[in-house]
């Protein structure tokens, strides 16, 4: 391990990258990154978040330009300037971030992505036999936004197969997809290498590596630290290669629950679409006792957005009983009025929602807590008490362990799992009786995951009642004393989780009917 | 070759405080390029729009009477354009407040007394105010552009003037010209120093409401509220504030500044109604609030380079003969250097040939 | 018959204008660009046709220095919008200011001068067809640009690949930059477009409807070019009857004020700005609808990573 290893005897490399470097600012994203991907071989990228699979991948496409290295293609030195110079080649994209048009339709895209001009009846027919044919059914005329993220998934990689590609390049497809798509997915990659494609598979997932792929070659902090064959690591040896040392995952003391006070609790909770392309919430119920942490598992774009913005108060109910805090009525209370009713919130984006990117991190402090702590930060007249507001900013920054540059930088000059701590922290100070949290480690690094994971549990242990609203699985599992799942708009019951299995949340994440579940399992 | 924008990681302090002089030094060489163009040597050219209409006191004086409706306008739409609300409708809230203001001194000739002045004022910032309060009103509740409404809303008050003008508000004894009676002395804004020049209180009124709304912006939790709502909507929906209350807010506040120099232009430098009282001070205003990087402030002193203009314009006029317009053309290419300045302020520009090295060793770049 | 007849004409010269300015700045916010400078365009168009046209003594070098000057001034826009990021709506206003200065200035010398008109249409035989015969095969020659325009726009932005990948920018031109698709040069490309339509539209000003040369001649149409736009919910033909409606009301107020009815003029005059209004308030009410119609990228500045 370490160092450069040549792919195995025999094959011919389809790609090789030597020396390649990407420079944004003062961060240098990648670093000398060295990779060989043979013919017929599905190769995994593994990394943390902000280890560089992006970047990489987006040079290795065209779509960045890298300042040095060099890229060779079937043996032939070769340079990326656009996109569509990887795709005359003969690579193909899958984005993790789709790259789809919502107001066109699925023909349409597809259609944006072949140079052949060929009319969009052809294409739609074409499009329609090759996903029925790799047991991927796909309507070409409907419209992008009405569809899940499953389906739009489906879009990308039918895209990417029309053009025929030697090599195809998938980041991070199974983030979006419930743990029975993500199996079809497999069958379906497994198919296109025994045809003699290749395949670059971007994960941080470790289990799915193990079983998918050939070879790995794994970054850290922007450098390569190691080629090796996953079949032969283990999971906590590849985790180990990932992060560069062991990552203890977060302790959850059990509690019993009985006779706890209810402190958040939602009734019958309906909401209409409000945009064009937003799902509607559909009669939910649920409850949180003080002590309790309920995860909500669900596949993107299933109404997790919609469920934080009405229990947040961004979206006011019109019955003022189907959000209840601290057993009072809140459904007609704002964001503030809930906030000081003792309750917190962390939503999903956290530049442009959970805090304004161009703004100073103690200005997004006073964002969500200038009523909260009118007192300490706001004086007479409205003058904002600017030094009260450094001094706390400055104690979570110390608390949370936020690394920055400036003593108090903007919001969007910090990375990712830095502002997420700052925004956590900025919550957690004020020990909410009440938190919700939207997607709390989404793209944050290990080790700042495991820390904001072990403040959610202290504070439920500490007699607060904590949501998480996730569509990591394994974090669920880490830190939720019951997990419900949200599909279309509904939520199904909570299940407590010694009940909860990987297999019986997938299969509500897929949109099965509870009572089926256990039927399915049990026939299974 | 082509220009390519790369972020700053910050903003950059050094180019926030550049921008402006950068932009006017880029004015400076178009517009000699421009006199050139036009036969005109520049350094005459420049002598005469730019320091002869200030070289004696009483120049000063007027000087400031052109500046102060500019601040005044330009420090309400500094506002509205931090909280991302587009008013554009300014000259229209100018001409309401004008109009609204004047009903005493034109209907009531008779009121006099010490209270008239600041009822005429009130009347001027509320008739503002309401006028702006229409395109909030359709933004907030029917969704509409407020760009394309409060614009549409300029044409209608200045129809409606004119109609006043010409019709009921004519003085009677005014031989058939479309203007309404001459205000009454106490319906008149007090001069500052009558012994030197005619500048009025409007000026004052420009400076104090230049210092308030800077303590609003930079002080208090409103002004935090302002520039939040307008950088980052979401966040500020986050944060419990309403945008649509802030529509509202934005739009009255700038509408009442524009209707207070409404009526401080008409009870002061022209002391009567008439088709037209303004050369486009709201419109002009939009420049000077980008000139002064949307900071009160800053607005000052742009509203005095501007206001500079507009003397300009009428020097050259009369002594080099070329078309007074040449002020709105000057005034057009010093918002268009300004906003492209202010692209230095989160990017830095590189030039790139066609084919840029791929080998290059990386540079490391500054970080500001 | 004589009556209709030539309020019908005189109808769509005056929606000729506003038609060809708004679907010119409908393909230019289809590419996700919004540009408030039409009025300035316009005007600056009106100022190049008829110094042109006055100067060569031909209209037709007067129609094609409107729609040059147009695509030039507008260039102006695309290089600070799209090369330099600035913020679409600060610039589009720049653009109508400096426009409306600039043409101030150039025309000073052609304030009260006699201009050249373009010719109508005369097809023997058809053109003396009654009724149908002016109205089909009588009129000037931009109002046969416009209608072409606006049919040859439709079936370009629906019917052409290269329409499909213009409406794809407007949608979301990060998506179309991973795809390699060259948003800043589709968007030049566009907002060009609109600057030679805007400019042909002013052209139609000076060189038809009323030829000669009055400082702000345009006298708002380019706002309610813009205003078209939003009623059309993109959409070429409905821009087509949005540019007649108010056409209509335009000849409609001034035909109330020739026969003299009881109504201050000012207030007739001010009909077309506040029908812009009250049509503004009709299409926008439902928000969601006009979520789902307006190109989602419109008016955002793009700068691709690199």
């Amino acid at each position: 391990m370490g160092g450069t290893v040549s792919a195995q005897e025999g094959t011919a490399n389809l790609l090789e990258v030597r020396g390649l470097t990407k420079i944004f600012g003062t961060l240098t994203a990648c670093d000398h990154i060295d990779l060989t991907i043979g013919k017929g071989e599905i190769h995994a990228l593994l990394g943390e978040n902000g280890a560089g699979k992006s970047t990489l991948v987006k040079m290795l496409f065209g779509s960045l330009e890298p300042h040095s290295g060099e890229i060779n293609w079937d043996g032939q030195s070769v340079r990326m300037t656009s996109p569509s110079v990887a795709k005359k080649l003969g690579i193909g994209m899958v984005f993790q971030h789709f790259s789809l048009f919502e107001a066109l339709t699925a023909a349409e895209n597809i259609a944006l992505s072949l140079d052949d001009g060929a009319p969009i009846g052809t294409i739609a027919a074409k499009a329609r036999a090759l996903s029925y044919s790799y047991g991927l059914p796909l309507d070409p005329d409907s419209l992008v936004g009405d569809l899940s993220v499953g389906e739009r998934q489906r879009i990308e990689i039918i895209r990417c197969l029309l053009q025929a590609p030697q090599l195809i390049i998938l980041d991070e497809p199974t983030s979006v997809l419930t743990p029975q798509e993500a199996d079809k997915l497999f069958e379906t990659l497994e198919r296109l290498r025994a045809e003699g494609k290749s395949i670059l598979y971007i994960s941080h997932r470790l289990e799915e590596v193990k079983r998918l792929c050939d070879r790995a070659t794994v970054l850290r902090h922007g450098k390569v630290v190691g080629h090796c064959n996953p079949r032969e690591e283990t999971a906590s040896s590849l985790a180990r290669m990932m992060v560069g040392n062991e990552v203890k995952s977060a302790e959850r003391t059990p509690i019993t629950l009985e006779g706890a006070q209810e402190l958040l609790s939602v009734c019958g909770l309906s909401r209409k679409p409000a945009g064009p392309f937003s799902t509607p919430l559909k009669n939910i119920w649920l409850a949180v006792k003080a002590g309790e942490i309920l995860g909500i598992a669900g596949v993107a774009g299933n109404g997790q957005g919609e469920l934080f913005e009405a229990l947040s108060g961004e979206v006011q109910q019109t019955s003022a009983d189907s959000v209840r805090i601290r057993g009072k009525d809140a459904g007609r209370l704002d964001i503030t009025g809930r906030r000081l009713l003792g309750a917190a919130f962390v939503p999903e984006e956290r530049l442009g929602h959970g805090a304004a990117p161009r703004m100073k991190l103690s200005e997004n402090l006073l964002l969500s807590r200038y009523a909260t702590d009118g007192k300490a930060f706001v004086g007479s007249g409205g003058m904002v008490k600017n030094g009260a507001v450094y001094d706390a900013a400055q104690r979570i920054i110390k608390i949370m362990d936020v690394r920055k540059s400036a003593p108090d930088p903007e919001a969007a000059a910090l990375s990712g799992g830095n502002l997420q701590k700052f925004i956590v922290g900025r919550e957690l100070d004020r020990q909410p009786t009440v938190m919700v949290v939207n997607q709390p480690t989404w793209g944050v690094d290990a080790g700042a995951s495991a820390h904001i994971r072990q403040a959610l549990i202290e504070l439920a242990r500490g007699g607060s009642a904590v949501l998480v609203i996730s569509q990591d699985l394994d974090e669920l599992f880490e830190i939720s004393d019951a997990i419900a799942v949200m599909h279309n708009g509904e939520l199904s019951k909570p299940i407590p989780i010694a009940e909860a299995t990987f297999e019986r949340i997938g299969l509500l994440m897929g949109g099965a009917e509870p009572g089926h579940v256990d039927q399915k399992l049990e026939t299974a | 070759m082509r220009l390519e924008l790369v972020k700053r990681p910050q903003r950059s302090m050094l180019f926030s405080a550049l921008s402006p002089f950068i932009a006017f030094g880029l004015t400076i060489v178009a517009g000699a390029i421009l006199f050139a163009l036009l036969g005109i040597n520049p350094l005459t050219a420049f002598y005469t729009y730019f320091i002869s209409p200030i070289t004696e006191v009483w120049q000063l004086h007027e000087l400031a009477i052109k500046a102060a409706p500019l601040i005044l306008i330009a420090v309400g739409l500094s506002v509205c354009f931090r909280s991302n609300i587009w008013n554009i409708g300014a000259e229209g809230q100018f001409v309401f407040g004008a109009i609204v203001g004047s009903v005493i001194p034109v209907l009531y000739p008779d009121m006099q007394g010490p209270f008239v002045l600041p009822l005429m004022l009130l009347m001027g910032m509320v008739g503002g105010a309401a006028y702006a309060a229409i395109p909030a009103f359709l933004k907030t509740r029917f969704n509409t552009n407020e760009i394309l409404t409060s614009l549409m809303l300029v044409y209608v008050a200045q129809l409606f003037l004119d109609w006043l003008v010409r019709g009921p508000w004519r003085d009677p004894k005014g031989f058939n010209f479309p203007q309404t009676v001459q205000f009454n002395p106490s319906a008149v804004l007090p001069e500052l120093m009558p012994m030197s020049g005619r500048a009025n209180l409007g000026f004052v009124f420009a400076l104090v409401a230049a210092v308030l709304v800077w303590i609003l912006m930079s002080r208090m939790l409103k002004g935090f509220e302002i520039r939040v709502l307008g950088s980052s909507p979401r966040a500020g929906r986050f944060a419990g504030f309403s945008f649509n209350r802030m529509v509202f807010f934005a739009f009255m506040l700038s509408g009442a500044l524009a209707g207070l120099a409404g009526i401080s232009e008409v009870s002061g430098a022209i002391g009567q109604l008439q088709p037209s009282i303004s050369p486009g001070y709201g419109f002009t205003a939009i420049i000077v609030a980008f000139l002064g990087r949307l900071n009160p402030l800053g607005i000052v002193a742009a509203g005095l380079v501007l206001g500079l203009t507009y003397l300009g314009g009428e020097a050259a006029q009369s002594v080099l003969g070329i078309s007074d317009k040449v002020a709105r053309v000057f005034q057009g290419m010093l918002l268009f250097f300004v906003l492209g300045c202010d692209t230095l302020i989160h990017y830095r520009i590189r030039l790139v040939g066609l084919a840029p090295k791929l080998d290059a060793s990386p540079k490391l770049e500054e970080a500001h | 018959m004589d009556m209709t007849v030539s309020i019908l004409l005189t109808i769509a010269t005056a929606a000729t204008p506003l038609l060809i300015a708004a679907i010119g700045e409908l393909v230019v916010e289809r590419s996700g660009v919004l540009n408030l400078g039409v009025e300035g365009m316009m005007v600056m168009g009106a100022v190049a046709g008829f110094g042109a046209g006055f100067l060569t003594g031909s209209p037709w070098i007067g129609l094609i220095a409107a729609i040059v000057v147009g695509a030039l001034f507008s260039l102006l826009f695309a290089v600070m919008t799209l090369s330099l990021a600035t913020n679409q709506v600060a610039t589009g206003l720049s653009l109508t200011l400096l426009g409306l200065g600039l043409s101030g200035m150039l025309g000073t010398g052609f304030v009260g001068l006699p201009g050249e008109r373009l010719p109508n249409l005369y097809i023997p035989l058809l053109t003396d067809l009654p009724v149908v015969g002016r109205l089909l095969f009588g009129q000037d020659p931009i109002f046969y640009i416009s209608i072409a325009l606006v049919f040859g726009v439709s079936w370009f932005l629906f019917k052409t690949r290269t329409g499909l990948t213009l409406r794809s920018i407007g949608d979301s031109h990060t998506s179309a930059h991973a795809l390699g698709i060259q948003v800043i040069k589709y968007r030049y490309l566009a907002v060009m477009f609109g600057g030679a339509c805007a400019g042909l539209a002013g052209g139609h000003l000076s060189l038809v409807y009323t030829p000669q040369w009055v400082e702000n001649m345009t006298a708002g149409r380019g706002w309610i070019a813009l205003a078209l736009v939003v009623f059309s919910s993109w959409r070429p033909l409905r821009v087509l009857a949005g540019a007649y409606i108010f056409g209509a009301v335009w000849i409609g107020q001034l035909h109330a004020q020739a026969f003299g009815i009881p109504v201050p003029s000012q207030f007739l005059s001010s009909l077309p700005y506040l029908a812009t209004i009250v049509v503004l308030v009709i299409i926008s009410r439902n928000k969601r609808l006009t979520m789902m119609n307006t190109p989602a990228s419109l008016g955002q500045a793009f700068v691709p990573d690199r």
